[in-house]
């Protein structure tokens, strides 16, 4: 007999600490088997956020390195620019982390083109805080802060990083992918793929947004957030690529 | 025919599994509780599953092993 399902190397056998059935792990996985077919384990340094997936260090068997709240892609450009040709940096960031406190920073990583990888988990709340709206909380959604769902009369519209960075000259890629079942995984993690090899093809800033679960802060079984998921977030959040320079100019 | 192995005792129970299974071949087992608290997942007839991996994609948590 072959396997043909295991848990890829590049994960370590920490159990993850997040909640039953957050997608969390599923990205987290999906991430890992990258490495592991790319053969990039030994020269990869991934950066942690802050957020749920703060302990992320202890789940991947590369080099990790834990960055102040957003401030991950500051980080990842400077480890790599200190040796561009021996490593592969990625940032692992939640939608509080990427689209709140570290906005400037990944808006200007993308301006600049910077050759790093972002997977940038959409959960459309502050997870790891209990809860809270998030920059990505859907018009109408409950949170711990918005009771009476988020009242975009006062509070505003949610963001659309990919929509909005590929008004940017700069990003080479930009995707948004979901998990939600398995046909979408296995697409999502052909985008994960892709956002690997264009740094290693020297391409430059390629983030693959993940609109992701929060069954415990939604306050829904796994299956129904998945389900919400699909019928609240998608449409708001459409799947698709935003951007792919190289190839754009190969049909040119 | 094909083989499925559980790591059990990590099991969180939340059964997206479950759902995924093309042939409901999956339960949460609702009279046993792991070390974590859940009630682990676990095949019913393992004869009929065609190691598809569905279930073991789904995981969060890398609990299937498949074999074919
Ligand atoms: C400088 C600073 N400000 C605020 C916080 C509190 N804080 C911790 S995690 C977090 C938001 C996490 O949300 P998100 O990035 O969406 O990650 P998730 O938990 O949803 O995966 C905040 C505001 C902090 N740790 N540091
Ligand atoms: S709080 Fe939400 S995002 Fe954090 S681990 Fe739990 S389900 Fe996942
Ligand atoms: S491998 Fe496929 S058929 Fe077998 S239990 Fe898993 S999902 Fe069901
Ligand atoms: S998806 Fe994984 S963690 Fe969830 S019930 Fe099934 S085997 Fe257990
Ligand atoms: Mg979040």
């Amino acid at each position: 007999m072959a396997v043909v399902f295991d848990k890829p190397h590049a994960l370590t056998d920490v159990p993850m600490h997040y909640c039953p059935g957050c997608t969390h792990g599923i990205v987290h996985r999906l991430v890992a088997e990258v490495i592991d077919e790319l053969g990039i384990e030994g020269k990869t340094i991934g950066i942690a956020p802050v957020g749920c997936s703060v302990f992320a260090y202890n789940y991947f068997n590369c080099d990790m390195i834990e960055a102040a709240h957003g401030r991950a892609p500051a980080v990842a450009t400077g480890v790599k620019r200190s040796d561009p040709e021996n490593h592969v940096v990625f940032t692992y960031q939640g939608d509080g982390d990427l689209a709140s406190i570290g906005m400037a920073e990944t808006v200007h990583a993308a301006a600049r083109n910077e050759n790093i990888t972002i997977i940038f988990i959409n959960n459309a709340i502050y997870g790891m805080t209990g809860g809270q709206m998030a920059p990505t909380s859907l018009p109408g959604q409950v949170t711990q802060t918005s009771p009476y769902g988020r009242d975009t009369k006062h509070c505003g519209f949610p963001i659309k990083v990919c929509e909005m960075l590929s008004e940017l000259e700069g990003p080479e890629y930009l995707e948004r992918v979901t998990v939600s079942n398995v046909k979408n995984i296995v697409k999502a993690k052909k985008a994960i793929k892709k956002a690997f090899q264009n740094q290693i093809d020297g391409k430059g800033f390629s983030l693959v947004e993940v609109v992701s679960t929060c069954p415990t802060n939604w306050g829904m079984t796994p299956q129904n957030a998945l389900k919400w998921l699909e019928e609240n977030m998608l449409p708001y959040y459409p799947l698709g690529v935003y951007k792919d320079r190289s190839a754009k100019e190969e049909t040119k | 025919m094909a083989k499925l192995t559980f790591k059990t005792d990590k099991c969180k129970g939340c059964g997206l599994c479950v759902d995924a299974c093309p042939k409901g071949l999956i339960k949460l087992a609702n009279d046993k509780i792991n070390q974590k608290g859940y009630h682990p997942a676990a095949i019913t007839d393992e004869s009929a599953c065609v190691g598809c991996a569905a279930c073991a994609m789904m995981c969060p948590d890398c609990i299937i092993k498949v074999e074919r």
